[in-house]
C-alpha cells in the first residue's frame, strides 16, 4: 500500500494519477485533490447508484465500501483513495441474482422513493460484515447514520434483520 | 469553495516539514471535519499533507507500564472494537460508539477526534461574525440562538463547545498526548491539550504551529469494573450530546477510593472537577452524595437563555450516570439512559 501511494504521480494542473477497483474492475484515473469520491463515481466514472444526499456527512446517501468497509463517500477525496477496492450499489448483485440485503429490501418494501436506498443496502452490507449487531436495538444504532426521510424504517431494520438471522425476521 | 494541492507525507518528520511549507497548509487524516469544513467554506486550505498511510500512526501497542498506547492514525471504530479497549477501557469504547455513525467511526482517526471544531451554527456561518473564525469580529451566539452552547467555563468572547465524545472519556481516563513537531516530539496531559476561550477563542487546544499528534496513551488503571457513558441529545442516535457524562469509580464496598466525572456538551473543553472527584472519595456510592458532586461541578455554571436548561439537565445526569457507572451491565447500546 505504501509504495502504490508513494507512487502516486502529479500530472498537468494540479491533477493526480489515481488507481481505483470499482466493483471489481481496475481503473486508472487522473483527478483533482478536491473531487471527492462521490463526485468521482458519479461524475467521473458514470456510477450515479451512489447518491449525493446531503454532501456534509450527515445523511448517509453516499455510503458506498471501501476495502470492505462503509464509508461515506462526500467526506472522502478520490485522491486519499488510490490503490482502494471500492464497492458501489451497482456491484453487489451477482450477475442478475440480486444480494441478499437486495432482496430482502423488496421483501420488505424497505424503501418509497429509493433515493436513500443504494447507501441504506452498502450500510447495511458493511454492518454484517462488522458483525458488531446482536440486537434489534443494536442494528438499528448502528444504522442511524443513514436517513430515510420517507420512513421506511421499520421495513430497512426488518429486511436487515432477516438477512442477518438467516431468514428469520421479527 | 477553493482548489487545494496534495500531497502524501512518508514519514512523521516528513508530514511535520510538509505542513509548514504555509500557514494554509494542513494535514489531513479521515478527512470527516475538514472536508465538511472546506465545502462550508469555513476553512480554505492551500495544499494538503495525506497522512492516512503512515504505519508509525496506526498501531495500538501495549506499553511497559502497563498502559495502552492508541495510534493517532487508528479508526475510532478499530479503536473502540479493539479488544483491549473493550475489555480494559470499556468507557473509552462506550463513548467512540457513541459518537458520530458508524461510517464516520470507521473514517475518523483518534488524532483527528481531539481536533475536531465546534459545531457551534454561528462558527458554521461564514456570513455572520464569530470570535473562534474570525478573531474580533463578535460573538451572536451569546444574545442569539445557544441551546447546543456552554453553561461552564465560557468568556465574554465565546460560548462554543467541544463536541467529542471519545476526549470525555479520555479526559476521565487521564489520557496522555503525544505530539511531534519541529522542536521535536513531547507528551501532553489530556487536562491540558484542550483550552477554555479566553481572549483567543480562534484556538481550541494547546498544539503548538505544525505540530502532529503521533499517539495517545492510556494509563494502566482503566476503571473496567465500575464506568458509565450517558449522552443525552435531541434525537436517540447520531447527535450532538447536549449534555454527556463519563463516570468511573473504584468502590471498596460501598466507599467510593477514586471517583472520576467527566462532563461533554457543556464547555470549551471535557469538562472535570477535581474538587468534586475529591469529595466523592471515602463517601458511600449513594444518590446523596452524587448530587452535592453534581452541585459542585456545576459551580458557577450559567446560561444564555435557549441553553439555561442544560444545567439542570447536567445535575440530573451527572446524578444519574454515577447510578449506572454501580451497575454498567445495564447499559444499553448508544450510551442511552438505562432503565
Amino acid at each position: 500500500m505504501l509504495t502504490e501511494t508513494q507512487d502516486l504521480k502529479q500530472t498537468s494542473a494540479g491533477s493526480h494519477t489515481i488507481d481505483l477497483t470499482i466493483n471489481g474492475k481496475h481503473t486508472t484515473l487522473s483527478i483533482e485533490p478536491w473531487v471527492s469520491l462521490l463526485d468521482c463515481l458519479r461524475d467521473h466514472l458514470n456510477l450515479t447508484g451512489t447518491k449525493k444526499g446531503c454532501d456534509h456527512g450527515q445523511c448517509g446517501a453516499c455510503t458506498v465500501l471501501c476495502d470492505g468497509k462503509r464509508v461515506l463517500s462526500c467526506l472522502t477525496l478520490a485522491v486519499m483513495k488510490n490503490g482502494a477496492d471500492i464497492t458501489t450499489v451497482e456491484g453487489i448483485a451477482n450477475g442478475e441474482e440480486l444480494h441478499p440485503i437486495q432482496q430482502a429490501f423488496i421483501d420488505h418494501d424497505a424503501f418509497q422513493c429509493g433515493y436513500c436506498t443504494p447507501g441504506q443496502i452498502c450500510s447495511a452490507i458493511g454492518l454484517l460484515k462488522e458483525g458488531k449487531a446482536n440486537s434489534r436495538a443494536e442494528v438499528k444504532e448502528l444504522m442511524s447514520g443513514n436517513l430515510c426521510r420517507c420512513g421506511a424504517n421499520v421495513g430497512i431494520i426488518d429486511a436487515i434483520m432477516q438477512v442477518k438471522d438467516g431468514g428469520s425476521y421479527e | 469553495m477553493n482548489n487545494f494541492g496534495y500531497k502524501q507525507a512518508s514519514n512523521i518528520d516528513d508530514a511535520v516539514t510538509l505542513v509548514a511549507a504555509s500557514e494554509k497548509t494542513s494535514f489531513i487524516a479521515g478527512g470527516t471535519n475538514l472536508i465538511d469544513l472546506w465545502k462550508y467554506n469555513i476553512t480554505n486550505p492551500a495544499e494538503l499533507i495525506d497522512i492516512n498511510h503512515l504505519n508509525e500512526l496506526s498501531n495500538i501497542e501495549q506499553l511497559e507500564n502497563g498502559g495502552l498506547r492508541l495510534g493517532a492514525g487508528v479508526k475510532n471504530a478499530d479503536t473502540a472494537y479493539h479488544p483491549i479497549v473493550e475489555q480494559k477501557y470499556p468507557l473509552l469504547s462506550k463513548a467512540i460508539l457513541a459518537g458520530a455513525s458508524a461510517q464516520i467511526r470507521n473514517m475518523a482517526t483518534n488524532g483527528g477526534n481531539l481536533l475536531q471544531r465546534t459545531r457551534c451554527y454561528y462558527f458554521y456561518d461564514p456570513e455572520v461574525p464569530c470570535n473562534k473564525r474570525n478573531p474580533g469580529s463578535g460573538c451572536p451566539a451569546k444574545d442569539g440562538y445557544n441551546r447546543m452552547h456552554a453553561i461552564l467555563g465560557t468568556s465574554e468572547q465565546c460560548i462554543a463547545v467541544f463536541p467529542s465524545d471519545m476526549c470525555v472519556a479520555l479526559a476521565a481516563l487521564d489520557a496522555v498526548v503525544n505530539v511531534s513537531g519541529p522542536e521535536g516530539a513531547r507528551s501532553i496531559p489530556f487536562k491540558e491539550f484542550h483550552r477554555l476561550p479566553g481572549d483567543r477563542p480562534d484556538l481550541d487546544n494547546n498544539l503548538k504551529k505544525n505540530e502532529l499528534i503521533t499517539s495517545i496513551d492510556l494509563p494502566e488503571k482503566g476503571f473496567e469494573g465500575n464506568y458509565s457513558y450517558l449522552k443525552l441529545r435531541d434525537r436517540h442516535s447520531y447527535a450532538f450530546a447536549l449534555v454527556s457524562v463519563a463516570t468511573t469509580f473504584t468502590l471498596d464496598g460501598s466507599i467510593i477510593s477514586d471517583a472520576r466525572i467527566a462532563l461533554g456538551g457543556v464547555a470549551h473543553q471535557p469538562w472535570r472537577s477535581f474538587e468534586a472527584e475529591q469529595f466523592l472519595e471515602g463517601k458511600t456510592a449513594s444518590e446523596e452524595n452524587f448530587a452535592l458532586a453534581a452541585d459542585l461541578i456545576l459551580k458557577g455554571a450559567k446560561g444564555f437563555g435557549d441553553n439555561d436548561f442544560k444545567i439542570k439537565l447536567a445535575k440530573k445526569a451527572i446524578i444519574r450516570n454515577c447510578l449506572m457507572a454501580l451497575r454498567p451491565e445495564t447499559q444499553l447500546p448508544g450510551a442511552q439512559p438505562a432503565a
